[in-house]
């Protein structure tokens, strides 16, 4: 079989199945939830009820999904199907490690979670030489000073932060 | 004349903006900075806009935009970088400048080939500029014509031609511009005060945030393509001599060149089509009229001079849909329309009415970026093709690293970066399975669009028909019945076409081996599997089993 490029669609033949059937499932269920999740005032016209344009948008993502799958090159799930799901599930561990930098940061504090996430995310992508992780750390490091200390983006100070020394504490908090 | 001559007075009141000392800094990281993203393949103007995004807003609208804009128009040159190299775009686009400009690279021409791109980008970028300029008074008069009804539908239109775009994938982009317009209701209905698609949470009331969408559909998804994909073994060629060669070649192709650039504008203009089809037009349009078209796709000077062109006279030009109307036509412009919203700044009529200097100040930092970054890539080449080698994996480290500050600093809630983990999910698979991505961030920002102007729009109109009793509406509604004519059109003509391939290929062949081949794949069938399975009956059992 023939799996890089489709005949009459574009992009390879593995993973459109359980794609297409899944977002017209999710489409489905967000369809039939349109009365219990959108209002319709009387003695207003068609356009300005708030339940029209959600209307617009999940009958849209139900029909143009269905004729999608209608019109899918091979309509049975096979091998490669399924190794395209696994790879899906397998990208979830960096879902984890980006959520758990995101827990970690208002507790222990922006550069210190920065520098470790940087540094081990780098182990474990293989780059195990101290000049990577060198440069991992010195990558954390400039980030933090770039956006928190010169560009000021809103990054709350950590709760671990409130245990250092008076101008050490405000000068973390602002800072890093 | 005199619309001139009030433009040039514009010119000069709108000069003292750029004499501003950040708004200078602005302009010389975000040319700097725009083509260092660019040159890295795998990081993209998309990615970087996303994640400073949030960055930008704590700043002046002009300084944010500048650097966004920055990036946006000096990408493409450090694009062509890789792309001639190391036959690997650096951004999407620069993907038809491998077709001439490897092969270049490969008959040890690599510096005439880079000389050449960035002598065309510099032509186009200019161009572009230059007709924003004559057209701004134009845009000034025609843009108050537009009222509730035109805007919907030119977004209308936009979103049409978005959708219309993606050709073979049609279905589904209109599937993923639903997807957009859905996620933009989600919230409180400004109309009603009534609740959509809440589902009782607290987090969700105030909508679902674009920049929290664009973030993860476009930096935390390219994070997981790299952090799951390979590293590659790049070989790079030494550059020696000088850069300046190409801009007298490209003045031995003026035709080329003002025509492909001319396709840039006209179709950067035009919401939704951008810069693949201003290039394959252009590159056609050279292929076609060339002397010599044998050598397009083998290194030929035209093809790359056509491909160059066209794309950087796109950024320019895809400012006046934003800026005129308030319409974005593409995922960049989309992100720089929410920078104007957080300033309270509307683009729009009102915007060339109220607020022509600050129009003028971007058409000057445009100007301006051009030759700042044709300036940086003369001196700076020798140095800057080593950020080609920076591992991939080692990038998307440092893109999960910078996707933190881009969605945490907007509210800094834990619930944003949720959502943009999915939509990272979501976009990873879209990018794996090459479904488009696009669509869902422009239904998102034309849906919000569609949904304000229609419901103003009605209160005027009684009868259907008045709808298009004017006369820029009449004509906008006479284009989206032209562009699904067409595209209605096109899928027939594909099918015919399948139809005609497939004729011919079951019939191609009467030889022995492949009459054999044809028969085996018939008995592999399900077709064949009945079939034994119904003969058995009337054979006898297998002797093994006897």
């Amino acid at each position: 079989m023939n799996d890089d490029i489709g005949e009459s669609a574009r992009g390879p033949k593995r993973g459109q199945l359980p794609f297409a059937v899944g977002f017209l499932a999710v489409s489905a269920v967000l369809a039939a939830l349109l009365w219990d999740q959108t209002a319709w005032k009387d003695g207003k016209d068609l356009f300005s009820q708030a339940r029209f344009w959600p209307a617009v948008g999940v009958f849209g993502m139900v029909g143009f999904t269905a004729l999608h799958l209608w019109h899918l090159p091979r309509k049975r799930f096979a091998r490669p199907d399924r190794i395209e799901g696994r790879n899906w599930l397998f990208v979830l561990e960096f879902v984890g490690w980006f959520l758990a930098y995101v827990w970690l940061v208002p507790l222990i504090g922006y550069l210190p979670v920065t520098l470790a996430f940087a540094a081990a995310l780098t182990w474990r992508m293989g780059y195990r030489s101290p000049k990577m992780l060198g440069i991992s750390l010195l990558f954390g490091l400039a980030v933090v000073v770039l956006f928190k200390g010169f560009l000021q983006v809103r990054i709350p100070g950590a709760a671990l932060y409130e245990l250092l020394p008076g101008t050490l504490r405000n000068f973390f908090i602002l800072y890093l | 004349m005199e619309l001139l001559t009030e433009f040039l007075a514009q010119v000069q009141a709108s000069s003292g903006i750029l004499m501003r000392w950040d708004v200078g800094l602005a302009l010389l990281v975000g040319s700097v900075g725009g083509v260092l993203i660019g040159a890295i393949p795998g990081v993209g103007p998309a990615v970087a806009i996303a994640i400073l995004l949030p960055a930008t807003f704590s700043m002046d609208p002009i300084v944010g935009l500048t650097v966004l804009l920055g990036i946006y128009g000096s990408s493409m040159y450090g694009g062509s970088i890789p792309a001639i190299l190391i036959n690997t775009p650096g951004t999407a686009v620069n993907a038809l400048t491998t077709y001439d400009g490897f092969p270049m690279t490969t008959r040890g021409e690599a510096r005439r080939a880079l000389s050449l791109a960035y002598s065309s980008s510099f032509f186009g970028g200019i161009f572009s500029v230059f007709c924003l300029i004559l057209l701004a008074p134009v845009l000034a008069k025609i843009a108050p014509m537009f009222g509730s009804r035109e805007i919907f539908l030119a977004a209308l239109l936009g979103i049409i031609l978005v959708v219309t775009a993606h050709r073979r994938q049609a279905l589904i982009a209109a599937a993923m511009a639903c997807l957009g317009i859905w996620l933009s209701t989600i919230g409180l209905h400004p109309a009603t005060y009534s609740k959509r698609y809440t589902f009782d949470q607290a987090w969700l009331s105030s909508g679902v945030n674009l920049i929290v969408v664009v973030l993860g559909l476009f930096a935390l998804s390219q994070a997981f393509i790299l952090l799951m994909g390979d590293d590659e073994k790049i070989r790079l060629t030494k550059l020696k001599g000088s850069f300046f060669q190409g801009f007298r070649e490209l003045l031995r192709h003026p035709r080329v060149a003002g025509v492909s650039a001319s396709f840039g504008v006209v179709m950067g203009m035009i919401p939704g089509v951008g810069e693949f089809t201003a290039q394959f037009m252009s590159y056609t349009y050279a292929q076609k009229s060339s002397k010599r078209p044998e050598d397009f796709g083998h290194g030929s000077s035209e093809g790359l001079i056509a491909a160059e062109t066209a794309n950087n006279a796109v950024p320019g030009a895809a400012m006046i849909p934003l800026l005129a109307l308030g319409i974005p036509g593409e995922a960049l412009t989309a992100m720089m329309l929410s920078v104007f919203y957080v300033h309270n700044v509307t683009p729009g009529p009102q915007l060339f009415q109220n607020d022509m200097d600050f129009v003028v100040a971007l058409y000057l930092a445009l100007l301006i970026l051009n030759v700042l970054v044709v300036a940086f890539l003369l001196v700076a080449t020798n140095q800057l093709v080593k950020v080609v080698k920076i591992p991939n994996r080692f990038l998307g480290v440092a893109i999960l690293t910078l996707s933190f500050v881009g969605v945490y600093s907007l509210r800094n809630s834990f619930s944003d970066c949720l959502l943009a983990a999915g939509f990272g999910v979501f976009g990873y698979i879209l990018k794996r399975l090459d479904l488009p991505v696009v669509p869902i961030v422009l239904g998102m920002v034309l849906g919000n669009i569609m949904e304000v102007k229609l419901r103003s729009a009605m209160a005027r109109v009684k009868t259907p028909l008045d709808f298009i009793d004017r006369p820029i509406a009449a004509i906008l509604f006479a284009l989206i019945l032209l562009v699904l004519a067409l595209h209605v059109r096109r899928v027939i003509l594909d099918r015919k076409q399948r139809k005609a391939r497939a004729w011919s290929t079951s019939h191609a062949s009467t030889s022995f081996a492949a009459n054999l081949s044809r028969r085996r794949s018939f008995l592999l069938t399900e077709r064949g599997k009945r079939l034994r399975a119904k003969r058995s009956k009337f054979s006898r059992p297998s002797t093994d089993e006897s």
